[in-house]
């Protein structure tokens, strides 16, 4: 089973609420070297076979259409999920 | 769906050319009940209409109205957008037929970019519910033409992710071309652009704001107003303005 991991941001010159209340809670907590947030979102599209240059151009068309708005978000990145750095597992990547 | 309950103490008046409007409910819809009823009060006939339906049943305008589409999980307004009834209501937007979004429904007409702009959440981040003042900016729409330009209305608002915004080219398009319908006014409860409240397409039949309108037509049941508590009923010339501009149109 194959998986494509699409990641969105919110564009640059939109200020993101939810990345200032995170950024403005992080030195509560002793975190005091970040001096901004900005959050966005990961989507796992999850295919029953392979993860095929088909598959990946239709994740693209899928991202452009609808998993983002071009108006507020950029689509950061899509690829398949075996291919991005410790993902093929399925595990949490470790430092 | 259930058809729609008549109000007590209203019917509908047969007079205004007839006119029908639709009201398209879509999962996670809240105010099409409001939205019909305020069309009744206004002297029209309110269609329900589904969002599986490609058809509009020959209505002569659409209310997108109020809610959480979808539970606005991926964005406001997002999923909706490619719902059949959408494709009709794009087709006849296109054709001149008035559409109005309110709140939720606003953020369906950008997503469906038959409205420039989006919404993302408030700058303050907390859900918002008041009686907002808005200032008229364009009384020349399908659904604002019984205002005069520049009049201080008041009808609630309640949202969470209402913030306008739009690139400044986009945004200095909509000032020139006086496609800035409302402003808020005293306070902007969101920290939209420019203090944009609603907009519209450039022919003025399609206009979308974040306020309700259909929470306030009836006294005894609306925002304070100099009458007294509860009896504001500005959001009702919406619903008569467009049901003149069909009998004119």
């Amino acid at each position: 089973m194959g998986r494509v991991v699409v990641e969105v941001m919110p564009k640059p010159e939109i200020l993101d609420p939810q990345g200032k209340a995170v950024v403005g809670a992080l030195p509560r907590l002793g975190f005091t070297q970040f001096s901004g947030v900005r959050q966005g979102k990961r989507f796992e599209l999850e295919v029953d076979g392979e993860v095929t240059p088909e598959i990946l151009a239709a994740a693209r068309e899928a991202a452009a259409t609808l998993l983002s708005n071009p108006v507020i978000e950029d689509v950061v990145s899509v690829a398949d999920a075996a291919e991005v750095s410790g993902e093929a597992s399925g595990a949490p990547v470790s430092a | 769906m259930s058809a729609i309950e008549p109000t007590s103490g209203t019917t509908t008046a047969p007079g205004i050319g007839g006119a029908r409007i639709g009201v398209i409910t879509f999962p996670g819809t809240l105010d099409d009940r409001d939205a019909a009823r305020a069309v009744r009060l206004a002297g029209g006939e309110a269609v329900s209409l589904w969002h599986a339906d490609a058809s509009l049943h020959d209505v002569d305008a659409v209310v997108l109205p109020g809610g959480f589409s979808y539970g606005d999980y991926l964005r406001a307004g997002a999923i909706s957008r490619f719902a059949p009834a959408m494709a009709a209501v794009v087709d006849a937007a296109k054709g001149g037929m008035p559409v109005l979004g309110i709140c939720n429904g606003f953020q369906v007409l950008t997503e469906a970019h038959l409205l420039p702009g989006s919404m993302v959440k408030n700058d303050h981040l907390h859900f918002v519910c008041r009686e907002q003042s808005l200032i008229v900016e364009n009384a020349r729409t399908a659904w604002t033409n019984e205002f005069r330009r520049g009049q201080q209305i008041t009808i609630p608002l309640k949202n969470q992710d209402g913030q306008f915004v739009a690139d400044e080219r986009t945004l200095d398009e909509l000032e020139g071309e006086g496609r800035v319908v409302f402003r808020y006014d005293g306070w902007n409860p969101n920290g939209s652009r420019r203090d944009i409240a609603g907009i519209s397409n450039d022919r003025g039949n399609v206009v979308g704001l974040m306020p309700h309108p259909e929470h306030a037509v009836e006294a005894g049941f609306g925002p304070a107003s100099a009458e007294g508590p509860r009896s504001g009923v500005d959001g009702l010339t919406f619903f008569t303005s467009v049901l003149s501009s069909l009998v004119h149109a």
